[in-house]
């Protein structure tokens, strides 16, 4: 072999390289909380959570049931406002704006922060008027606007091929996987900046799963994306960054590599892995 | 200090089949350690018939590593472990395989004292310096697999540091083989045999080393492959 032949065989290792360098670049934050305390009633569920979510990525919650992960990520679209006797102090910054402060408009704060529930729950209309159900209440009626964006919201949530031949049936007619995915594209036809999703694949088989996992990646090129979880190994595969939360308090966040192979505080390691704590 | 990491689990099977696993990474080294012991013993009494136990046992180092791994693969499938189970099961895939090449080189080790029982009286009790290598990487591993029992990677830097010291006697014995080449080219054919033997406890040490840095990674998640001795040191006590 002479040396152009070795020099030619050489692995570019820059590409090889290029994935570890890809995470270290700074990301821009999209939502930072600081210092969040909630109570319901006397009851405090959360304690003074501190965190930033990059913007563009997907950001999970893992925790056993009743640390409080719901409840903070129902914070960043003030769901809990509707709750009863509920007092938040602290504040969640969403491009630097304090959406708790007075005068922020809480109809336009969930314009740009959509959410969608673990339960799908379509409304009983036909599939196109689901999707354009945000449109129609922002009074919009062009009826090629509302095609349009049907159309693109469904294709978003990799439901347009399946969909596209019965948009007049009702929602409520789909299989659960499909009504999910629906729900999803409701959420995005008003074009939000965030996507709340609260342990959207629990009620669904593997492939339905599979499937809105598959979503949630092609999803967070244009949204950043809050997820709840109880399946671990879907916040190891879907998310960037994970947040591991426990009694109300927000244990550890990292790099969601980092968390699940090397975490650095023993409550993570003993819930993960599956331990008494 | 991190026993404990083993145990406690709260799925009682997994608990089980992670034991299963560690008990087996033990019960392999103890063969191959025993291997290594007998083929030395073998080169310096010049027991052929020790130096073919040493080789029909290799069949169980080989037996032990293919279980050991489809165990560990079959715990990944099933169990999709985190964390400290997740590094632990990916090291033992790791160091079973460094053992199993222990298990070779001393495999070599006995072929070649058979090969050296045709040559000569069998009787080699004048390497000094051969001797005393083989004791120096029988003790690198057995520290190495007492890291593996004990989850403790404190005497990690020690066990590597040997290292140096092999390969300086390596060097040495190198150049007295030589020279009784020289002296007696009729010499050659067997020196070059004890060559291959001295080469085979060289390479034991360096197995001992990588399956210490793999360890580092199981306890510590830190990955300290491919470093100087001086920054694995660092590393560890960081």
């Amino acid at each position: 072999m002479t040396a152009q032949q070795v020099r030619t065989h050489s692995i570019d290792m820059s590409s090889v390289l290029r994935t570890q360098k890809k995470n270290e670049e700074p990301n821009e934050v999209c939502i930072k909380v600081e210092n969040l305390n909630l109570f319901y009633g006397e009851k405090q569920a959360l304690h003074g959570v501190n965190m930033e979510m990059p913007k563009k990525k997907v950001t999970a919650y893992i925790g056993p049931s009743g640390c409080g992960k719901s409840t903070l990520l129902r914070c960043i679209n003030r769901m809990n406002d509707l709750v009863d006797n509920v007092t938040i102090e602290g504040s969640i910054l969403l491009d630097n704006e304090n959406i708790y402060d007075k005068s922020v408009n809480v109809a336009a704060l969930r314009r740009r922060v959509g959410m969608v529930f673990q339960k799908p729950n379509p409304f009983p209309k036909s599939i196109f008027e689901n999707v354009a159900y945000g449109l129609r209440i922002q009074g919009v009626n062009d009826k090629r606007i509302l095609e349009e964006t049907v159309e693109r919201a469904l294709r978003g949530a990799a439901l347009w091929d399946e969909m596209k031949d019965r948009l007049n049936d009702n929602a409520l007619g789909i299989s659960g996987g499909q009504q999910q995915r629906l729900v999803i594209a409701r959420a995005i036809a008003i074009e939000p900046e965030v996507l709340l999703l609260d342990e959207p694949a629990s009620a669904l088989d593997p492939i339905s799963t599979l499937k809105i996992e598959e979503l949630i990646n092609e999803l967070k090129e244009k949204y950043t994306i809050v997820i709840v979880t109880h399946n671990m190994q879907q916040a190891a595969r879907v998310s960037d960054y994970t947040a591991f939360m426990y009694m109300g308090e927000l244990i550890e966040i990292g790099t969601t590599s980092e968390l699940f192979t090397n975490p650095r505080k023993k409550q993570t390691e003993d819930y993960i892995t599956g331990r008494y704590g | 200090m991190d026993n404990s990491k083993i145990g406690h689990h709260i799925s009682g099977p997994f608990n089980k089949e992670l034991e299963d696993v560690r008990n087996k990474v033990l019960t392999m080294g103890g063969v191959v350690e025993r291997q290594i012991e007998l083929a030395v013993l073998a080169f310096s009494t010049g027991d052929v018939e020790m130096a073919e136990l040493v080789i029909k046992q290799d069949s169980q180092v080989d037996t032990l590593e293919v279980a050991i791994d489809h165990e560990c693969m079959k715990v990944l499938a099933l169990r999709q472990p985190a964390a400290f189970d997740l590094r632990l099961l990916v090291t033992v895939i790791k160091v079973v395989n460094e053992l199993e090449r222990v298990g070779d080189m001393a495999e070599r080790i006995a072929e070649m004292v058979i090969q050296l029982s045709g040559i000569d009286s069998g009787k080699h009790d004048q390497y000094f310096e051969l001797e005393h290598m083989a004791e120096l990487v029988q003790d690198m591993l057995h520290s190495s697999l007492d890291v593996f029992a004990r989850m403790n990677i404190e005497d990690v830097a020690t066990i590597t540091g040997l290292d140096a010291n092999v390969d300086r006697e390596y060097g040495s014995i190198i150049r007295q083989l030589i020279t009784r080449m020289m002296e007696d080219p009729r010499n050659i054919t067997r020196m070059l045999d004890v060559l291959w033997i001295a080469r085979s406890l060289e390479r034991i040490g360096d197995h001992a080393c990588n399956i210490c840095e793999h360890l580092v990674y199981m306890v510590k998640g830190e990955d300290v492959r491919h470093l100087s001795q001086a920054e694995l040191e660092q590393k560890i006590k960081g």
